[in-house]
């Protein structure tokens, strides 16, 4: 005999504990598994590519800030570089140094926070999450020193950075590089060994290298897969080209070697941090003359940055006004939710949530 | 393997939980619980004494009723939700309106009242920012040429009502001078200050420059 | 100083009785019994929502230790006045009952969840001479009364007429049938050693604690039990990162703060029932009230599950159904049968066991544990432990141009 069952549908979010955000899954269910998934997101589109049209090239920083909300500075970056790359200003080396640094740091704040919502996802009782925003605010302090706010940064400008960092930016940074190796290994022997971690994430959400570069995902996506690709090695911005670091990359492309891959990276992160401080120069202005109207000449420039989340990159055209005429974003985010049904269909509840949540997407960044 | 990665995670948070060092994630505003030891140590006296001189709050302490005021530790160059404007420096130019990426600085100045004994100044009539819709950039502090807009650096501006977040020109001239170092490398260079610690600056403190004196001005103007 | 079965007691709960019947008339035997009845019933019962109260108040002031936060510490002295402030905040909101459910069923949930809760106090020795009622089933009682829990879960779940609810409620029911199997099967170790189903006489016949001499029955009890108060790592009628939160999604004002009280009542409770079966009940070494040695006990296992729950992530639904039925049960099973042999090995005519036979168990089960324990792990998760060594895919590679 068999029993006649129907398949449930059930809205996940927007108003959902782990859904990261205002995004929203209509996932049908045959009790625990997964038959469809549909994405539906903008719940938080604030319009900030149209609003770009309207806003000098200076503006148009503070909009960055606010598009991925944990990673300002990887987005200040990826925009400044843009307009630099259009306009043909230049960097002083002070400044690509401190831009390194700063991009490195928001690279552990975003990977720390992903993994401390991926445990929390799995149901640890925010142990790991406690642990990792405690590495974090020690981060924003560092950026509270050099720009004043702790997330909405607008540290840097067209043409270098807004202000030199203080000196007691300097020791501070010190005390924090030096602790957190210590932190990272704490955070591994919490989570990494722990069986009913390695039972929940191995071989769940799995991409394979062939779907992750057929859906154009990037970022610690990308290399859990197992391709071996990073901007900042294969087109190295600012002083990337002057520093030693290792890409590190899964094997499987599941849960667990997205994770795995984020805690490498904020060790090699550290490891940059570290080269940084050694080869700065000392002094120096940290920003070039360039006008606040900037008047970028006719023409377009796309320039990408390896942000925490992904291949993140910004598409400029100008008409020579003061205001771009378009501003695409090329949000990390968003592209790495494509492969979201290949990834999910088949599987459990529990295991959607944490493919979900191993994706790390921050819903300011999907929908702009 | 055998779930012993399991155990190793039980010591890694009962370490956390013994260990008195651990930085802790949240801080308490805007005041916080303290101890008896820390209660002593603030008044600068060991516990014991403490005690015997003030029972009363030794005691209070020790059930965990005293309380001080708090506040977590923020950098001179923290950018406040308020702004430092020093009238006497302003001219009425409107960069800072202009730089808006919001638009919520609202300017009217009126040529007529210039005042050339000063240099050339409009009189401003209305200087309106709408903190509601503010983001706290700081592109107008740093658009400004004359030093005369600084980032404040309280943070306490919660009110019941909209209309009470605009701020006005008799608001911004009443309120408390405390520029943030924010742009300002004039004012972290200065000695000690620091206006989180409650420290305030004139007009004269701010400033990039001294200010040419009229007969320098005049020279100035002459040799043109 | 030796360890006692019952160290001296300092409260008698027969003296109540006795005092009562005083005062009444002659003849009135029954009236004195009823009242006292009432009178101890309603002191227990405070007694144990008081101490829920103050159990909330710890454990998220501990957790919060565990995590680096402070907890709750505003309201008195270092927080303590917090389940007031949360009862008064519940008592005020607003009772929202769907438009869809089924009031009935949604209404009674709570109450469903909490009696049978209740119910186990009554036959847990909590001192010599302090306990509400001596049953000679009492295990079995316990047993049968906390599988109640389920109806009141699957009735929170099927009323609220939500599909996360009913979703918790359907993972709730599965689970805790299924976890009802390893518990009994755990405690029939229990009761083949000392050979009686009542509390009384389990705590009795632990001349050194259980613990020592079956801990495979302990893990295996834990387990089920944790699972059994949905606790992690096996909180899925609840997980709130994948359900909301699970059956008692659609509550809300004074309906929650039951399924709250009775939530928060269940660590309490089995910490209870743990301590008499594994962990000696009441015995301890004299000067200090059997009661005393109790309460400690008790605390001590709730602490420690309270560590459990401050470490670890969850399980996902299916994986603690196959840990249920692949991996306690087998065990659970290894352990009856260990227990039995010995038992048949080592009792005299009468049936007892000496203190110094049960060392020897101890050392034989220790050694069977250990080895139960390895051969299960590897049976269940070794082969999907291992991890491949990564290997930079040909499709792109960044190095590959440089070259």
């Amino acid at each position: 005999m068999t029993i006649k069952t129907e398949p449930v549908t059930i809205n996940l979010g927007p108003q959902h504990p782990s859904t990261h955000g205002v995004f929203r899954l209509r996932v049908t269910f045959d009790g625990e598994v997964v038959l469809d998934v549909e994405p539906v997101f903008g719940y938080l589109h604030r319009g900030s590519e149209k609003l770009a049209e309207s806003r000098t090239y200076v503006q148009i920083v503070t909009l960055t800030d606010r598009m991925d909300y944990i990673a300002s500075m990887s987005n200040n970056l990826a925009y400044v570089r843009a307009v630099e790359k259009l306009a043909g200003i230049d960097v002083p080396e002070r400044a690509q140094y401190i831009r390194v640094i700063s991009a490195e740091l928001q690279r552990i704040a975003s990977h720390m926070m992903a993994t401390g919502f991926l445990l929390n996802d799995l149901g640890a009782f925010a142990t790991p999450l406690m642990y990792c925003f405690r590495e974090r605010e020690r981060i924003l302090d560092l950026f509270e020193m050099l720009c004043g706010a702790r997330i909405t940064l607008s540290y840097m400008r067209p043409g270098g950075l807004l202000q030199d960092a203080p000196p007691d930016f300097w020791p501070a940074l010190d005390r924090v590089v030096k602790d957190l190796p210590a932190s990272i290994d704490e955070l591994e022997q919490l989570i990494t060994g722990n069986e009913i971690v390695l039972t929940r994430t191995r071989n769940v959400g799995t991409l394979t290298a062939e779907q992750a570069i057929d859906n154009s995902v990037s970022g610690p996506m990308l290399r859990a897969a197992g391709v071996q690709w990073d901007l900042r090695k294969a087109d190295p911005y600012e002083v990337y080209d002057r520093l030693e670091f290792d890409v590190p990359i899964g094997a499987d492309g599941d849960n667990f070697d997205r994770y795995v891959v984020r805690i490498q990276e904020m060790r090699e992160s550290v490891r940059i941090i570290e080269q940084c401080v050694r080869q700065m120069p000392e002094g120096g202005p940290v920003r070039s003359p360039a006008p606040f109207f900037i008047r970028a000449p006719e023409g377009d420039a796309y320039s990408a940055v390896e942000g925490p989340k992904g291949e993140l990159g910004f598409y400029i055209v100008s008409d020579g006004g003061i205001a771009p005429y378009r501003c695409k974003v090329r949000a990390p985010s968003f592209i790495n939710l494509t492969p979201l049904r290949e990834m999910l269909v088949g599987g459990k509840m529990g295991d959607l949530i944490t493919t979900f949540g191993s994706v790390d997407i921050v819903l300011g960044e999907v929908d702009r | 393997m055998y779930g012993l990665a399991l155990f190793k995670g039980l010591g890694v948070t009962m370490k956390n939980l013994v260990s008195p060092g651990r930085m802790f994630t949240v801080h308490q505003y805007p005041d916080r619980k303290i101890g008896l030891m820390g209660l002593a140590r603030m008044n600068g006296q060991n516990p014991l004494t403490f005690t015997f001189r003030q029972p009363a709050e030794a005691m209070k302490a020790l059930v965990g009723l005293a309380s001080v005021r708090d506040r977590q530790y923020q950098h001179p160059r923290f950018r406040g939700e308020e702004f430092s404007w020093y009238e006497n420096r302003c001219t009425g130019c409107a960069s800072c309106a202009k730089y808006c990426p919001l638009g919520i600085i609202k300017i009217v100045t009126d040529p007529a009242k210039t005042d050339l004994q000063e240099g050339d100044k409009y009189f401003l009539e209305v200087f309106d920012i709408d903190i509601g819709r503010c983001m706290f950039c700081g592109l107008c502090v740093e658009a400004c040429p004359y030093d005369a807009l600084h980032m404040g650096s309280g943070f306490e501006e919660g009110r019941y009502s909209r209309a009470e977040l605009v701020i006005d020109k008799a608001k911004l001239v009443a309120s408390p001078k405390r520029p943030s170092h924010w742009f300002r490398p004039q004012l972290a260079a200065r000695d000690a200050y620091n206006p989180l610690e409650g420290d305030e600056a004139d007009s004269h403190d701010v400033h990039r420059h001294e200010k040419p004196s009229l007969s320098q001005q005049r020279s100035r103007w002459g040799q043109r | 100083m030796s360890y006692e079965i019952h160290a001296a007691g300092i409260l008698d709960f027969g003296s109540i009785y006795a005092f009562i019947d005083s005062l009444l008339p002659e003849g009135l035997d029954w009236l004195a019994f009823t009242v006292g009845g009432f009178v101890l019933s309603f002191i227990v019962i405070n007694a144990l929502v008081m101490s829920t109260a103050v159990y909330t108040w710890f454990e998220r002031r501990t957790l919060g230790r565990f995590q680096n936060r402070l907890g709750p510490n505003r309201w008195g002295p270092f927080g303590v006045l917090q389940p007031i402030a949360d009862l008064v905040k519940l008592i005020t909101k607003e009772d929202t009952t769907p438009d869809d459910a089924d009031r009935w069923v949604m209404t009674l949930a709570p109450v469903v969840l909490l009696v049978p809760t209740l119910l186990v106090v009554a036959v847990v020795p909590f001192g010599q001479d302090s306990f509400l009622g001596r049953l000679n089933i009492g295990i079995l009682f316990v047993l049968g009364v906390t599988s109640v829990n389920t109806i009141a879960i699957f009735m929170a779940g099927w009323g609220s007429a939500n599909k996360y609810a009913m979703l918790g409620a359907m993972r709730g029911v599965a689970m805790l049938v299924s976890y009802e199997v390893p518990m009994a099967l755990g405690v029939v170790g229990v009761v083949l050693l000392s050979g009686s189903l009542a509390l009384f006489d389990i705590v009795e016949a632990q001349p050194i604690p259980f613990l020592l001499v079956q801990p495979l029955g302990f893990l295996i009890f834990v387990a089920a039990a944790s699972a059994e108060m949905s606790r992690t790592p096996f909180d899925q009628i609840e997980a709130e990162s994948e359900l909301g939160s699970g059956y008692n999604t659609e509550y809300s004002g004074i309906k929650f703060a039951l399924l709250f009280l009775a939530e928060f009542m269940a660590p309490l409770i089995n910490s209870m029932i743990i301590v008499v079966l594994f962990l000696g009940g009441t015995r301890g070494f004299s000067p200090v009230p059997g009661q005393i040695w109790f309460i400690l006990k008790t605390f001590a296992v709730v602490f420690a599950l309270l560590w459990v729950r401050a470490t670890w992530p969850r399980l996902r639904v299916d994986q603690i159904m196959g840990f249920a039925w692949k991996g306690l049960f087998a065990l659970s099973l290894v352990n009856i049968f260990a227990i039995a042999i010995e038992v048949v090995i080592f009792q005299d005519e009468t049936g007892a066991i000496t203190a110094g036979q049960m060392w020897i168990m101890a050392a034989i089960n220790w050694a069977i544990t250990i080895a139960a324990v390895v051969v299960t792990a590897r049976t269940l998760g070794q082969r999907k432990l291992e991890r491949r060594r990564a290997s930079p895919s040909p499709l792109a590679n960044m190095y590959a141009e440089a070259d």
